[in-house]
């Protein structure tokens, strides 16, 4: 284990000893914002058992609670982000196959990723860990909840139905033709099948068509058994099992797209096939579209003004979210990055800007509307009785961009605290400069490091030379 | 005479159409050098601002643009862009960046600035009014070889006009040069991924001596050059390389040094010391001990980013967040850039996350106007609503480092200019589907 993982891990204790058992919290006199039912000025939030048991003007604190003096400071729901691939331990993609919907992100979390406890202290409490987009269906997708310092199926959102990612686009085919674009470094891959948008839709139905006809195998062998009579059971398909859970509605797809052709193209296979496409990420052109996804009743999940960074994102336009939103669709606004998680709340200040969105359908597109994209919409999302209390207490207006998270709460546990943060500091750089002590007196000779050049010790013998 | 007339009526109508003369009234005035004025009014003649004051009379020829309720502020300036020399990323033939060549400061950036680039429109859109425009994408390793160490000039540009020569504010106002490091190119965890192998510490280490030496050389070379040329001795030829250094050599052009790390703004100081050349630092990602270095040396800053991951897994979450007010609060100058195309306009919001986390407001709003100017050495003429300055203009609902502002009006060496683009064209189209 290196230095920087001893700190981290030692940092894992110290930050998340607070929130270790659940808690009587009175949080009052904030500007409440509930998201689905208004914005409270001088409310309370009362939370027990790791519910939100009440939500008003003037409640009393029972003996129990600790109260928290929320004056000139504001209360939302804790953010989800429904595309991430934080915490997730080396490449997100299993990449070799076109059709990879045997891996599952699950086995891969790393609950000590240094990023969850960063994202945590931008109000995020809600996660859609996915597999990368190099291949038309990717992996197995799981929902997981910040609780930074548990172990990783402590992460795991308890009755959050599991995903699978599906990709279009250049993504998926770039792997069918020779490396350029994005990463031209290196030696050209091995071409892989599909190189083409068409090839794309041909992987979706031919896995499906193998699905269905793996599904049919399986419940006539079950009607057999059911009759008492002996049957051979069918062999088992690790690739085809989750795709089954698609086409029975116990999995969603979560489809990485770009252009309207595709996103159609995608509606229409579905459609098809007897599957429903839970929601479209990116979905950059969903606006050409929007008709055609709301009637399927797909949700959006799309970037707050991300274009131009290749072909298919050219006719971008931060107007997305919004013409999607007013067309019917469900939309929300993730990340796709480490460092984009750490203040959503800014990415949905922007629909304010770009399509005049009024604060709530801002904030909803962070809260409330990725938990109903996530079917997870009757436990997080918003501030009401009987949910989750995922809560983040904001200095100042959360859509304005002076603010940043103060507290944040999951399951009524205080999981981030700044002025804590803050004081744990000076112990923390104590801590790390008696191991950097520790590691330069051990040091063989000729690696030693010079201690006042930064904590990249590899560089050190340069530096102590030059000077 | 009469073809006397004729031209002068000519050139009259001309300037006429061009309808560079306003008044704006009823507007609060953030002049940002000196204190906020509420009910005021700006006068600009012939696209200078020619007065500021509580009642100003209308004047024959300029418009009169009522803003009551709104806000007046200088345009923005984002200090560091690829705007006009890519357009799609991911798509090499759209992008002219990162040219072959370990030293290529006669190369530059304006005469490749395309004025019909669709950034121009959407960067704008943001309430911004110039940019820096850089020859490179960047110092962690770059695209083109990644080996270059002076990649050419930067240009200031202003976000209107039909040519880039109607565009340019500023030719050659910095000279970009990516500092050489320790820190591999292709960090060793991505080189697997990528098939290249990883270098060790002493190939690297060889690697970087060797630049510094490379450094060394060539700026001796162009001193030479530059003796060669006073001596206009027979045998003398021009070399435009060599040429191009001249300004930089005589301190007139500063060195615009991309240096992320500590020890990298340190060696960078040492290296203008020894080379007595003025410098910019661009893109930090860490002060350390630099801070009272920066200041002593009046060395200015362009910040990279402020929405960026902490360089260490072990940094505080928020340390990139606090960086640009740390390094204020060493007294340092300061001013924003974005250092890509895609999120060139979101300049403003990065300011606003440093003032989030200890940025004191006024400074944010400096760091994205004045400081930035005077930074690029245009402080007499950007930057700032004041008397002779060119009248780049924004006229807002709200604070512009906010996001749910809107820029409500937007001038150019007093010209109106559209605030529509791509984006909102789209979204006009769509909305009717």
């Amino acid at each position: 284990m290196g230095q920087r993982n001893w700190m981290l891990a030692l940092c894992a204790v110290v930050l998340s000893a607070t929130g270790t058992f659940a808690q009587t919290i009175l949080i009052r006199n904030a500007t409440v914002m509930t998201v689905t039912k208004g914005t409270i000025q001088n409310g309370s939030v009362l939370v027990q058992n790791g519910k939100i048991s009440a939500v008003g003007k003037n409640l009393s604190a029972p003996a129990d609670a600790t109260v928290v003096d929320a004056a000139g400071k504001f209360l939302t729901p804790g953010i989800i982000d429904c595309h991430s691939h934080t915490a997730v331990e080396g490449s997100v993609n299993e990449g070799t196959v076109s059709d990879s919907s045997m891996v599952n992100i699950k086995d891969v979390i790393n609950p000590t990723d240094i990023n969850i406890y960063r994202a945590l202290a931008g109000g995020l409490t809600v996660s859609n860990v996915l597999h990368g987009s190099a291949n038309a269906i990717g992996g197995q997708t799981i929902v997981i909840k910040l609780r930074w310092g548990k172990k990783a199926n402590e992460m795991l959102f308890e009755g959050a139905t599991p995903g699978i990612k599906f990709a279009l686009g250049e993504n998926p085919k770039r792997q069918g033709y020779p490396a350029q674009g994005f990463f031209n470094q290196g030696p050209t891959p091995e071409r892989r099948y599909p190189g083409t948008r068409l090839g794309v839709e041909e992987v979706i139905r031919q896995s499906f068509t193998e699905a269905k006809i793996y599904q049919a195998e399986w419940q006539a062998y079950n009607e057999k058994v059911a009759r008492g009579e002996k049957a051979i059971p069918p062999r088992k398909d690790l690739r085809l099992e989750p795709l089954v859970e698609v086409l029975e509605g116990k999995r969603y797809v979560h489809a990485h797209c770009y252009r309207a052709d595709e996103i159609l193209m995608l509606l229409r296979v579905a459609d098809e096939m007897g599957f429903k496409i839970r929601t479209l990420q990116h979905v950059l052109e969903g606006y050409k579209v929007a008709k055609e996804i709301a009637a399927h009743g797909a949700g959006a999940s799309t970037f707050s003004d991300w274009w131009s960074y290749k072909a298919e994102a050219y006719d971008a336009t931060p107007y997305n979210a919004a013409i999607m939103m007013r067309k019917g669709v469900v939309v929300s606004l993730n990340s796709d990055s480490d460092e984009l998680q750490r203040h959503l709340n800014l990415e949905a200040a922007k629909t304010m800007r770009y399509g005049g969105l009024n604060e709530n359908e801002a904030l909803a597109m962070v809260t409330i509307n990725p938990a109903k994209q996530l079917g997870i919409d009757d436990k997080v999302g918003s501030i009401e009785v009987g949910k989750s209390a995922d809560l983040v207490l904001f200095d100042q207006y959360p859509l304005s961009g002076f603010s940043k998270a103060q507290k944040v709460w999951i399951d009524g546990h205080e999981y981030f605290d700044r002025e804590k943060d803050i004081e744990t500091r000076p112990e923390f750089e104590k801590k790390k400069k008696a191991l950097e002590d520790k590691e330069a007196a051990e040091a063989p000779a000729g690696r030693r490091r010079n201690g006042a050049a930064g904590s990249d010790a590899k560089d050190a013998p340069i530096a102590e030379e030059r000077r | 005479m009469r073809s006397a007339i004729l031209l002068l009526v000519c050139a009259l109508v001309g300037r006429g159409a061009e309808n560079n003369s306003v008044l704006i009234r009823n507007v609060t005035v953030h002049p940002v050098t000196t204190p906020d004025m509420p009910n005021a009014s700006v006068l600009v003649i012939d696209g200078k601002i020619t007065d500021i004051g509580p009642h100003l009379a209308a004047r024959s020829g300029a418009r009169v643009v009522d803003g009551r309720g709104l806000q007046l502020y200088p345009g923005l300036i984002n200090a560091a862009t690829n705007v006009g020399l890519a357009e799609i990323e991911a798509l090499r033939d759209t992008v002219d960046l990162d040219e072959i060549g370990t030293f290529n400061p006669e190369l530059r950036a304006e005469v490749a600035f395309n004025p019909s680039s669709e950034h121009v429109e959407v960067t704008r859109a943001s309430g911004i009014t110039s940019v820096v425009s850089l020859p490179s994408s960047g110092g962690r390793g770059g695209r083109g070889g990644g080996g270059s160490i002076i990649t050419g000039q930067g240009a200031l540009m202003h976000l209107d006009g039909w040519t880039w020569e109607e565009m340019a504010v500023k030719r050659g106002a910095v000279m970009d040069m990516i500092f050489p490091q320790m820190q591999a190119a292709v960090p060793r965890q991505y080189a697997a991924m990528l098939g290249t192998p990883a270098e060790s510490l002493p190939e690297r280490e060889k690697q970087y001596k060797e630049k510094l030496r490379q450094m060394s050389e060539f700026f001796q070379e162009a001193r030479r050059y530059k003796q060669a040329k006073l001596a206009g001795g027979p045998d003398f030829r021009p070399n435009l390389r060599l040429e191009a250094m001249l300004p930089v050599i005589d301190g007139k052009q500063p060195i615009f040094v991309r240096a992320e790390r500590e020890r990298m703004i340190q060696d960078a100081v040492a290296f203008a010391d020894k080379e007595k050349v003025k410098i910019i630092i661009a893109g930090p990602r860490e002060i350390g001990t630099t801070g009272p270095l920066l200041k002593e040396h009046h060395i200015p800053v362009v910040m990279g980013k402020t929405f960026e991951l902490p360089l260490h897994e072990d940094d505080a979450y928020d340390a990139p967040y606090a960086l640009p007010a740390e390094f204020y609060k060493a007294g340092v100058k300061i001013c924003f850039g974005t250092f890509d195309v895609q999120f060139a306009r979101n300049v403003p919001f990065e300011a606003a996350q440093a003032v989030a986390f200890g940025l004191p407001h006024d400074e944010g709003l400096k760091a994205l106007t004045i400081n930035s100017a005077e930074i690029m050495g245009a402080g007499d003429s950007l930057g700032s609503i004041e008397k002779g300055k060119w009248a780049d203009l924004i006229l807002t609902d709200g604070d512009p480092m906010e996001a749910k502002t809107n820029v409500k009006q937007m001038f150019i060496e007093g010209r109106e200019v559209a605030l529509n683009s791509r984006h909102t064209r789209e979204y006009e189209k769509w909305l009717k589907r």
